[in-house]
């Protein structure tokens, strides 16, 4: 019923919520409709209010907001903050960026997982499930560093932005960093609305931004789509993730296992069958 | 020549007995790192992985990885390869060692992938993907995981005739005896899925593992450099079994010993040609000819040139002049090439634009150590009892001949 409420607050096609036969969706194309945040750095003052949010939202320690020496460095997401905002001084101009899971639309770690224990839900992000055995596979396959490991705990978890997703949004909530933020730097919607928000806003200020909507193509495309005043690269983006979806890195080769398999038995018999033969020949 | 490979009656009392003084040099240094190991060991799974290892969230993986899973299955690689020689090609001359190369990859399979245990998180979820709720069947991972653990049951039927025989298990050994075949071509098969699959892992690490190592040719690099990362541990292995085990040696292993070495030179020497020729068309295939003249090129030549190109020439050369302390060099030499490539696709080239780096706790050294002797320990029970390296009973040996001559005949 939640999710129901949920669906029909995204105005998500009834079509798909009919349609939920498999629980996992490896999706080729990116979702017209898949839950997606728009970042947009020009307005981000760095009060890390977003921060402050997702530690509650997600019961972790809280960050002192008062402490500014941590946009000394650039941080990264950790098993304690499954969101952290970086200062880039470029130009004399501070640009802040909130960084965190990208929910890709097409994952590495949805794919790289042996026991699905992270699933890319229906209705976009990807979510981790106790049946992880704690490999971290996923950890050496996502381009943008995303899960985290608990590494000082007998039962550790794989931590990420969760979206908010069984808390919030199956209720029909905005994730609780949106919420948070006061400058409206992040907005909440279906993909479609926010790459039209996206491009509507370079379109009425092309001069504040740079033409290019990061996560729109990257990797297949992500759930957080970013715009930028300056080049992606100058804020701590990799720009040269490609646009193709990770696990079509893997396909091919599976499929070569796959047909391995099949065709080596037969081969090795027959080999072994002439080899015999001809062993029998040479003693006559 | 031993009694007890010759006897009917089987004690098992007796055969767990030590057979040998408790204090040799071996046991002197194994004991006490075995000991601290599993101090080590339970510490790990009381208070999490980062109190024992330097892992890190940039470096995911490290030296339980590198070695004892990445290292441990190539060097494993030569069972695979010896029983395509012998069972597949007819290749006679490797008679001798086809079981040794067996119980070795049975060993290693179960401590080295088994050790995989110790480096997961939570591994009481460690068979999911075997019984699991959910199969990740697009994961690389998930195959190698499979293609590991129906292969270390695979080398276990090849092994089982050893034990048939130092048993007296005349019944089970004729029933093993007649699927070892199929056993051998599903085996060889399987090794080829996985061995290949361990560097098909990582194909997703395209954003982190430096270009001169990363390539779509990933997982036939893996898998052709498994084949003589093997061979070259059959020969160091096998020089210094022959050693420490000279009492057990049969006539025949140690008749032959010296032109098997010779033989596997040879081949290993084709087997590096091959490798290499793989690896200029990677260069050409990536247009990274440019990055060989930075600090990461020089560390790429070192590998691809000091520790693959000069083993190669060693191997033919020793070969020509049937040298074995040329060719037992040239082994060594190509297994050092192997250590640094895996640990390059784990912890060097990965990450490689990460200024802080992971370098192994002297907590995972030990630990490391420890599945090594503990795999010592298993394989020098096993040797000193079983014909592995020693003659067989002659039931088995005579029964030996007519199976030799007919088994195709049944099993195609």
């Amino acid at each position: 019923m939640n999710r129901r409420t949920f669906l029909k607050t995204m105005g998500i096609g009834s079509g798909i919520l009919l349609g939920a036969g498999p629980r996992i969706i490896h999706a080729g194309e990116p979702l017209p409709d898949a839950a997606t945040v728009l970042v947009d750095t020009t307005r981000c003052i760095g009060c890390r209010l977003c921060e402050e949010a997702c530690a509650q939202a997600n019961s972790l320690p809280a960050p002192d907001l008062s402490d500014l020496t941590v946009f000394d460095r650039k941080r990264s997401t950790s098993e304690a903050a499954l969101t952290v905002v970086n200062r880039y001084t470029i130009e004399d101009a501070e640009i802040h960026v909130k960084t965190q899971c990208m929910h890709c639309s097409d994952a590495a770690c949805v794919s790289s997982c042996l026991v699905n224990a992270l699933k890319k839900e229906k209705e976009g992000p990807i979510s981790w499930h106790t049946n992880c055995m704690g490999c971290r596979y996923c950890m050496v396959a996502c381009p943008f560093d995303g899960p985290k490991f608990e590494y000082h705990s007998a039962a550790p978890r794989i931590l990420k932005c969760t979206f908010c997703y069984a808390t919030r949004l199956v209720k029909g909530q905005k994730p609780a960093c949106v919420e948070a933020c006061p400058m409206e730097a992040l907005s909440f919607g279906t993909r479609s609305e926010m790459l039209q928000e996206a491009r509507s806003r370079i379109a009425n200020a092309p001069d504040a931004y740079v033409s290019h909507i990061y996560g729109e193509h990257e990797v297949g495309g992500t759930s957080w789509i970013y715009l930028s005043p300056v080049p992606f690269d100058r804020i701590g983006f990799r720009t040269d993730l490609g646009t193709t979806p990770y696990p079509v890195l893997t396909k091919g080769y599976l499929k070569t296992v796959h047909g391995i398999d099949l065709i080596v038995p037969p081969l090795l018999f027959g080999l072994a069958y002439l080899s015999r033969r001809k062993h029998d020949k040479d003693k006559d | 020549m031993d009694t007890q490979t010759t006897t009917q009656t089987f004690s098992l009392a007796l055969e767990l007995k030590p057979k040998r003084p408790y204090f040799t040099p071996f046991n002197i240094i194994t004991v006490p790192v075995i000991l601290l190991g599993v101090v080590l060991v339970v510490m790990r799974f009381a208070l999490g992985l980062g109190s024992v290892t330097n892992l890190s969230q940039d470096f995911p993986w490290g030296l339980w990885i590198g070695f004892d899973v990445l290292v441990g299955i190539a060097f494993a690689g030569g069972s695979y390869v010896i029983s395509f020689m012998y069972y597949i090609l007819g290749k006679k001359v490797y008679h001798p060692i086809v079981r040794v190369t067996v119980l070795n990859g049975f060993l290693s399979y179960s401590f080295y992938a088994g050790a995989l245990v110790l480096d997961l998180g939570r591994p009481w979820n460690a068979f999911n993907f075997l019984i699991g709720n959910e199969f990740g069947v697009a994961s690389v991972m998930f195959m190698v995981a499979w293609h590991f653990f129906l292969y270390t049951l695979l080398l276990l039927v090849e092994f089982v005739p050893a034990v048939a025989e130092w048993i007296g298990a005349k019944r089970l050994w004729k029933t093993v005896n007649w699927v070892n075949l199929v056993a051998v071509v599903l085996g060889i098969t399987i090794a080829l899925g996985h061995q290949s699959g361990v560097g098909g892992l990582f194909l997703l690490a395209k954003a982190k593992i430096h270009p001169l190592w990363y390539s779509p040719l990933i997982p036939l690099l893996f898998l052709v450099s498994s084949m003589f990362a093997g061979l070259c541990m059959v020969i160091f292995e096998g020089s210094i079994t022959s050693r420490a085990f000279r009492a057990r040696l049969s006539d025949e292993m140690s008749s032959t010993h010296d032109s098997i070495v010779v033989n596997l030179a040879k081949v290993s020497t084709g087997i590096i040609a091959v490798y290499l020729v793989l690896k200029v068309f990677d260069l050409f295939r990536g247009n990274t000819w440019g990055l060989l003249a930075t600090p990461f090129g020089a560390w790429y030549l070192l590998e691809v040139v000091g520790f693959v190109v000069i083993p190669g020439v060693l191997f033919f050369s020793g070969a020509r002049k049937e040298s074995l302390p040329v060719i037992k060099a040239a082994a060594v030499m190509a297994m050092v090439g192997i250590f640094i490539n895996r640990f390059n696709f784990v912890f060097i080239a990965y990450n490689w634009t990460e200024p802080v780096r992971y370098y192994p706790s002297w907590m995972e050294i030990v630990v490391t150590l420890t599945v090594i002797f503990t795999e010592l320990w298993v394989y020098r029970w096993v040797i000193n009892r079983m014909p592995v390296i020693s003659e067989r009973p002659r039931w088995a040996r005579e029964h030996g001949q007519d199976r030799d001559n007919n088994k195709l005949s049944q099993a195609v």
